[in-house]
């Protein structure tokens, strides 16, 4: 058994997986637990799994893989957990271990070759993902291609993949790598625009929204170019090699030092670049890079919004990020910018700060699990009556539009920051 | 054997609903406790018909078997010491029905605590008992251990908010033990079943009380120098003649660890907090919260905040509820005790608590149902530093003579089950066991139902009570249990 161990330095570590007491105060909190009330799909239970291999009584096996794989990611666990164990650490790690034990069983060859394809060829290569996403962005051009879903069978990957491509932005507008759009009024702080992935391809909108905004409150935003992917999905899927080379990338690309923050709109990659420091082993650059990473909410929050907002005239609700929520902390900050619009009717949505079962890849890798959370999800949104339903992940985004339609409903999913800057746009 | 046995139970439940793979086991070898056995099959009914068959199936082939809710419990109860089946109830978590106007409802056993309340509040009303692990255990559980809450102290405890449920016996027969309605007549075959730890059968659907919410409710979280003079304050406000819905205190240990994690404003230099609710009608509360606060100053406490709002009352009382969870922070482990003392003992019994930790070397932190003069030290320990396990069920057993000393009792609220039972004999004489045993013999004669609990084994109070290494069963229990396969 000992050869099946955990290989090298980095690996769920027991300093970590001993502050676990095996309480099971986070059992209600986890959304695979809730779905199958079955304690290997549990956080305690996979933690126990962790530490019995650090423990050196069972191997890196399948079944390790098959847990750890299960779990969303959603680090809700981590706000339930009175002792403060960082599971998302412990997952990444986990994982990490059971890619680099290989195959470990031949149902995992599918997971292993898509694995390889999207996080090791295809995403660090900006010319492959362009390529990639190209379909999704004639979709996007062409909305009446979306109506091909109803061709695939309900819960079929390209039926929900059609339902998951984003709408155009209506506001439009795009930002440009390389370039810096100017404050306007007093200048109040001078930042930096991380642009990322998918958000690039698919929600430019969301970016050139967000640059308004910023400038709109006395922002000189930068866009530096040279910039990639935060490396998130490949730390999710437990890659290290190419997350770190990506993480490298984005550290030169944000070398300068006269900016103040470094806003990101997507959760996932605040959540991930907060992170470097870890990532890199404690790396001073990183370190400096990651004090300087703000979520737009928390940024805009901070700073104060300026006057000139218009009327909404709309019922809104908010799903969390987990990301935003669970990985960061940030909770407050959103539903305070939210509630500032005029005429915006705010309502709470039940159970906001579960997952919608998006986390990443996993409404690829798990589509029923996946499509069950989702399920609740929509049904507590359509609960509130909510016109609009606000988030801050892309993942998220385009979860929720997929359970949304789905379900026939016209309730439509923005970013927060899109709302902002409707309202804006809307003032005097 | 053993493949005609996993068979028939995939017969019953559907094959997705049964494991016998080693992973799965091990995730259902242990619960809150410190204890743990692996069980060589884990089988998981949707219905009382189910469970029924399930228990038969067992019977016929001679396995013993344990029920499980959450495994949140904590003396082991449903830890499978002997081996054999985990009967996971925690896809039973149907409320089935709930009856405003008779203030009932009738749920089955895998529904968590907390989800009860959750779907009543609008109504109006509240199941009451509320354990520290509402927010995840289950109502089969609480029945079981007979749990108490942190509002025990005013409205009682699980047994005094049930009114029936029905039950599978170790037969194989589906029973009710009491009904909708107060008071069955006969022998209290009800009472007799909760609090007995899982021995005696199977509860398939509950019966519980709901409560009225209050119209008006203060919190208030007074702090003290030292844990004597709050467990004065404690004395003195119950003598006083006033019954607080919950009065709690958490020494400085364990009030540091809860603040870290819910930034509720607990004062971290205090040597002791208490916090003290008070219920009742609108405008009937001023003057109970000036009493509190005088007789909390009059011994010694600086500082008395009454929380302002909801949020606020729930940061504190999320604080401690997180108590146990908390001590992942001091260590890697924890091993709790829960004595009972008379409330006037507390300052003596918290010294020799005090003076125990001193004597091992062990880390002990304290919480208390004060209003109820239940303790809970909690005994921090490393399980890889060799022979700390065993010095921490040795002081264990100090705590709990000292408990028994003082004219109190080895267990308030959360059961004897592996861990409390060698000292049984603390308490109760040979004679006293020995009924006991004949009753439960009454219920699950061929011992199969949850065996090895509740009672002593050869071991003195204070030997490890780790009879089962992780990952192997101890001969002897497999031959306690019979040729299970
Ligand atoms: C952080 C924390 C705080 C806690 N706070 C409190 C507290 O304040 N007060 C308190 O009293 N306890 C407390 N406990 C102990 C524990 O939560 C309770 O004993 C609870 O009732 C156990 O419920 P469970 O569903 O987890 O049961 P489990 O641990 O799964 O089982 C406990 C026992 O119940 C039996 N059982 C389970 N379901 C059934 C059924 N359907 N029929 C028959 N027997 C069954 C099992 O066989 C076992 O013997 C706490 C535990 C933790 C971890
Ligand atoms: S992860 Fe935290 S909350 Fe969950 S069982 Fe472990 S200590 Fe308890
Ligand atoms: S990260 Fe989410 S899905 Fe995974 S164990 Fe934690 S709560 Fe469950």
């Amino acid at each position: 058994m000992a050869d099946r161990g955990y290989i090298g330095e980095q690996h769920p570590q027991l300093s970590a997986l001993d502050r676990c007491t095996r309480c099971g105060l986070c059992e209600q909190a986890c959304p695979t637990y809730r779905l199958e009330h079955y304690e290997p799909d549990s956080p305690r239970g996979r933690i126990f799994l962790m530490k019995e291999v650090a423990e050196g009584r069972a191997a890196v096996d399948a079944n390790l893989a098959e847990h750890l794989y299960r779990c969303l990611g959603c680090r809700a666990c981590e706000t339930a957990c009175p002792s403060s164990v960082p599971f998302g650490e412990l997952l990444e790690d986990g994982r990490y271990q059971v890619e680099l034990h290989g195959e470990l069983d031949p149902k995992r060859w599918g997971w292993r070759t898509f694995r390889h394809l999207a996080f090791e060829t295809v995403l660090p290569s900006r010319t492959l993902f362009t390529i990639a996403m190209l379909p999704a962005q004639i979709v996007q051009q062409l909305p009446p291609l979306r109506a091909l879903r109803f061709l695939f069978p309900r819960r079929s990957l390209l039926r929900k993949a059609l339902s998951m491509i984003p709408p155009a932005s209506t506001a439009g507008g795009a930002v440009k790598a390389g370039t810096v759009i100017e404050a306007e009024g007093t200048r109040r702080a001078r930042v930096g625009l991380f642009t990322g992935c998918v958000m690039d391809a698919l929600f430019a909108g969301v970016h050139a929204a967000t640059a308004r905004v910023l400038a709109r409150n006395g922002c000189d935003v930068v866009v530096p170019s040279g910039q990639w992917c935060c490396g998130a999905l490949n730390v999710h899927a437990g890659e290290r090699r190419h997350a770190t080379e990506m993480a490298r990338v984005n550290l030169a690309a944000f070398a300068d030092p006269t900016l103040d923050a470094i806003v990101v709109n997507s959760a996932g990659c605040g959540a991930m670049l907060k992170g470097y420091a870890s990532l890199l082993d404690g790396d001073a650059q990183a370190q400096r890079f990651a004090e300087r990473v703000k979520d737009a909410s928390e940024f805009l929050f901070e700073l104060g919004l300026r006057q000139g907002l218009g009327p909404v005239y709309e019922r809104a609700t908010y799903q969390d990020a987990c990301h935003l929520a669970h990985g960061q902390g940030i909770r407050q900050a959103p539903r305070a910018l939210l509630v500032q619009i005029p005429g915006l009717k705010f309502v709470e949505l039940p159970n906001a700060d579960r997952c919608c079962g998006a986390a990443g890849v996993y409404n690829l890798t798990q589509p029923d699990r996946s499509a069950a959370i989702l399920e609740e999800k929509v049904r507590d949104i359509e609960a509130t009556g909510a016109q609009s339903v606000v988030t801050t992940n892309p993942g998220c985004a385009m979860q929720l539009q997929a359970g949304l339609a789905e379900r026939r409903l016209q309730t439509r999913v923005c970013h927060l920051i899109e709302m902002l800057d409707r309202s804006y746009r809307s003032g005097p | 054997m053993f493949d005609g046995l996993v068979q028939r139970l995939a017969a019953i439940v559907g094959p997705d609903h049964v494991t016998t793979a080693p992973g799965d086991l091990s995730n259902y070898q242990y619960d809150g406790s410190a204890d743990s056995a692996l069980p060589q099959v884990v089988v998981m009914p949707g219905s009382a018909e189910e469970v029924t068959a399930i228990v038969s199936a067992c019977t016929a082939a001679g396995c013993p078997y344990v029920a499980r809710g959450a495994g949140t419990g904590l003396s082991g109860g449903a830890v499978a010491e002997a081996g054999g089946a985990v009967i996971a109830m925690a896809r039973l978590n149907r409320i089935l029905e709930i009856d405003c106007a008779n203030r009932l409802a009738i749920v089955e056993p895998g529904v968590v605590n907390a989800h009860i309340s959750d779907a009543v509040r609008a109504h109006g009303l509240q199941f009451v008992p509320d354990p520290s692990s509402q927010a995840v255990c289950t109502i089969g559980g609480n029945l079981a251990e007979n749990s108490g809450g942190l509002h025990c102290l005013a409205y009682g405890v699980t047994s005094h908010h049930v009114l029936g449920c029905e039950i599978v016996t170790p037969d194989g027969e589906l029973v009710w033990l009491g009904g909708r309605a107060y008071d069955a007549p006969g022998y209290d075959l009800l009472g007799v079943f909760i609090g007995s730890e899982g021995t005696l059968g199977i509860a398939t659907k509950v019966v519980v009380k709901l409560m009225p919410l209050q119209e008006d409710r203060r919190t208030l979280l007074a702090a003290f120098p030292t844990v004597e003079q709050a467990s004065g304050a404690v004395s003195a406000i119950i003598a006083s003649g006033i019954i607080p819905a919950a009065l709690e205190m958490m020494d400085q240990l364990s009030t540091k660890a809860v603040e870290a994690y819910v930034n509720a404003g607990f004062p971290t230099d205090a040597g002791a907090v208490v916090i003290v609710e008070l219920e009742g009608l609108r405008g009937t509360l001023e003057e109970l919260v000036q009493d509190v606060q005088r007789i909390c100053i009059a011994h010694g406490s600086r500082e008395v905040r009454q929380a302002r709002d909801e949020a606020e009352r729930e940061r504190i009382w999320l604080g401690r509820k997180s108590a146990f969870g908390a001590m992942g922070r001091l260590g890697s482990s924890y091993y709790v005790q829960d004595g009972v003392i008379p409330r006037t003992k507390l300052p003596e019994v918290v010294s020799e608590v005090a003076a125990i930790a001193e004597r091992y070397g062990l880390l002990i932190a304290n919480v208390f149902h004060a209003g109820d003069g239940n303790l809970h030290p909690l005994i921090v320990f490393d399980e890889r530093t060799p022979g700390d396990y065993e010095r921490t069920v040795a002081a264990g057993a100090d705590i709990l003579r000292a408990c028994v000393r003082h004219g109190g009792s080895i267990s308030g609220e959360h059961g004897i089950g592996i861990e409390k039972r060698d000292c049984m004999t603390l308490q109760f004489k040979a004679a006293d066991l020995d009924l006991m045993a004949r009753l439960r013999a009454a219920f699950n004669p061929r011992g199969l139902c949850n065996p090895g609990k509740l009672f002593p084994t050869s071991r003195r109070c204070g030997e490890s009570a780790r009879t089962v290494a992780r990952g192997a069963l101890a001969p002897e229990m497999v031959d306690a249990a019979g040729p299970a396969f």
